[in-house]
């Protein structure tokens, strides 16, 4: 066979392994968004879950779902911050970098179910947090820092070598380099590294089930006192999330709707997660082109 | 390829009652781990002149060059002394921030800043503690003009600076070095990436600047040593085998490698 013909036919066979993995996505997401949609309405997605009677939405587990996403970036991301930093700009070349290195790495595969129990004993019981938002957004830190802290590293060493050599020269400190430097021009890989997290964080249940529950108490939206137990925003109230409220139908569903309500809520996620994804492409190239300058 | 003593020299010693030195090495060594890359260095880079440091690839002109502000502390050891103003700046107690302010470097690559071009040079005056936005303005302007960038970009200060060319980034580069009012200014093969125009009016920019600064270049292109140096220094395998006035090193060199270098049949 020729080096030509051999070509093409390598080029198509590529072209079908593609052609799979499209086809398995697109049909997936096709299902789920074909049989959820025709179920989703503005009832379904601001009134609360019902136990036992047809109708209920998933109102507070969409709360829930953002309010958990938040809270977990909110402590997450400083910590990814300085940990991609240091390891990045800091870390001397030794054995104790390889180390973190390492723990890093097994940590982000780390199977989330074993993150939600090592939550529940610590957290829930140990700690005395219970079941709640708080143990919750603790147990998908856990689950979020390895790879937020992997891809924040990735987009500071993205940033020319040349750029620090500038700004040092220019009788810079290191950190003034890393802040006033690196760092702006870091911005858009880190931006969409915080946003993809938030689709994997949006979308996680097993770390969920045993940290920050399965019950969704009656919610008052009104009510903004952050100690008050029917306050969606106390941070120590157990919190279904859509997730978890999508595992839990079909797990132990009894309302008449059951397959409707999973159904519209599994759309509502792939939605949300879809929209993740598309932003984080879309800040990032914008940011990109704002600072390159190029068309 | 032919081997060339490395112990003969002819360094230029300069009166310093007659030449004000801007900068000056007394046996600069440099190691990167066991492989010593340079040895010896003893020039003296007079004030208000060009030096053009040249010599094959690997010979240690830039190892050499980026001792000079110090750029090579985490990379490599550096032994020996460095002067400025009668003080050893290669000394282990000098703020080395503080002195990269008094001398300045410009990179084989323009590297701009992710940001306007005004602020590509306001920035790092900002950063030096100077708040008053008339002077930012005018310090701008100013070295943009000693750039030579000034006209073509004054309509248009708060473009992104990578959207300009790559030569006028390398002067936006050197205007962003003299806005910090260095003493000295080392370049690392300025024009290296650049087209011959935009060569051109560097080269033009550099002559403009030698009046007031010691400028130290280092080149590949020998055309460009003799078109603009006043001084050259050649450099071969980590070894300083000559410094003299240029019209000297290119018309009557003391050493048979300078010669050999220069007429192309080195190697």
């Amino acid at each position: 066979m020729n080096a030509k013909r051999m070509d093409k036919l390598a080029t198509a066979i590529i072209g079908i392994l593609v052609g799979i993995v499209v086809l398995i996505l697109i049909s997936l997401i096709g299902y789920i968004l074909v049989t959820g949609i025709p179920h989703i309405s503005w009832h379904f997605l601001t009134s609360p879950s019902q136990a036992f009677l047809e109708g209920g939405g998933i109102g507070d587990q969409l709360f829930n779902s953002f309010y958990l996403l938040i809270l977990t970036l909110l402590i997450s991301f400083p910590i990814a911050l300085g940990a991609g930093i240091y390891l990045f700009e800091y870390a001397p070349k030794n054995w104790v970098t390889n180390t973190i290195r390492v723990a890093i790495e097994v940590l982000s595969s780390l199977p989330s179910v074993v993150v939600g129990l090592f939550g529940f004993l610590l957290f829930v019981v140990q700690f005395k947090l219970g079941f709640s938002i708080l143990s919750g957004a603790i147990a998908l830190t856990f689950f979020n820092l390895p790879l937020l802290t992997r891809s924040i590293e990735n987009s500071l060493a993205a940033v020319p070598k040349l750029q620090r050599e500038a700004g040092l020269a220019l009788g810079f400190s290191r950190w003034q380099t890393i802040l006033g430097v690196i760092f702006p021009e870091a911005l858009p890989g880190i931006l969409t590294a915080i946003i993809l997290s938030a689709g994997r964080i949006f979308g996680e249940a097993a770390a969920l089930i045993y940290t920050a529950g399965q019950s969704a108490p009656m919610l008052n939206y009104a009510n903004w006192n952050p100690f008050s137990p029917t306050s969606p925003l106390n941070p120590m109230r157990p919190a279904e999330t859509l997730a978890v409220h999508i595992w839990k139908i079909n797990s132990e569903g009894i309302m008449p709707d059951a397959s409707a309500v999973s159904a519209g809520a599994s759309a509502v996620l792939i939605l949300a997660v879809l929209i993740f994804n598309f932003s984080a492409r879309w800040a990032g190239n914008r940011i990109y082109r704002k600072v390159t300058a190029s068309k | 390829m032919k081997t060339y003593s490395l112990t003969e020299n002819y360094i230029h010693k300069f009166d310093s009652t007659k030449t004000t030195i801007g900068l000056a090495t007394e046996d600069l060594q440099v190691f990167y781990g066991d492989y010593h890359a340079m040895y010896d260095g003893n020039l003296q880079f007079p004030k208000h002149a060009i030096t053009a440091m040249i010599g094959a690839s690997g010979s240690g002109k830039s190892t050499f060059l980026r001792c000079l502000n110090r750029m090579n502390d985490d990379i490599a050891t550096v032994q020996g002394k460095i002067f400025y103003q009668g003080i050893d700046i290669n000394a282990s107690n000098i703020n080395v921030y503080e002195m990269r302010k008094h001398v300045g470097m410009v990179f084989q690559r323009p590297n701009p800043f992710a940001k306007s071009i005004f602020q590509n040079i306001a920035y790092p005056l900002k950063k030096a503690g100077i708040k008053n936005k008339t002077e930012l303005k005018q310090r701008v302007e100013k070295s943009l003009k000693q750039a030579a960038l000034w006209d073509e970009v004054k309509d248009d200060l708060k473009r992104s600076a990578l959207a300009l060319s790559g030569g006028q980034q390398q002067r936006l580069c050197i205007a962003r070095a003299l806005a910090m009012n260095p003493d000295v200014l080392l370049l690392d093969e300025p024009a290296s990436a650049l087209d011959p125009i935009s060569t051109g009016k560097l080269e033009q920019a550099l002559h403009d600047l030698q009046q007031q600064y010691t400028i130290i270049m280092v080149t590949h292109s020998m055309q460009q040593a003799s078109r603009i140096s006043d001084y050259t220094a050649f450099f071969h395998m980590g070894h300083v085998i000559e410094f003299d006035r240029t019209e000297n090193i290119f018309t009557k060199p003391h050493i048979q490698a300078t010669e050999d270098y220069i007429s192309g049949n080195f190697g």
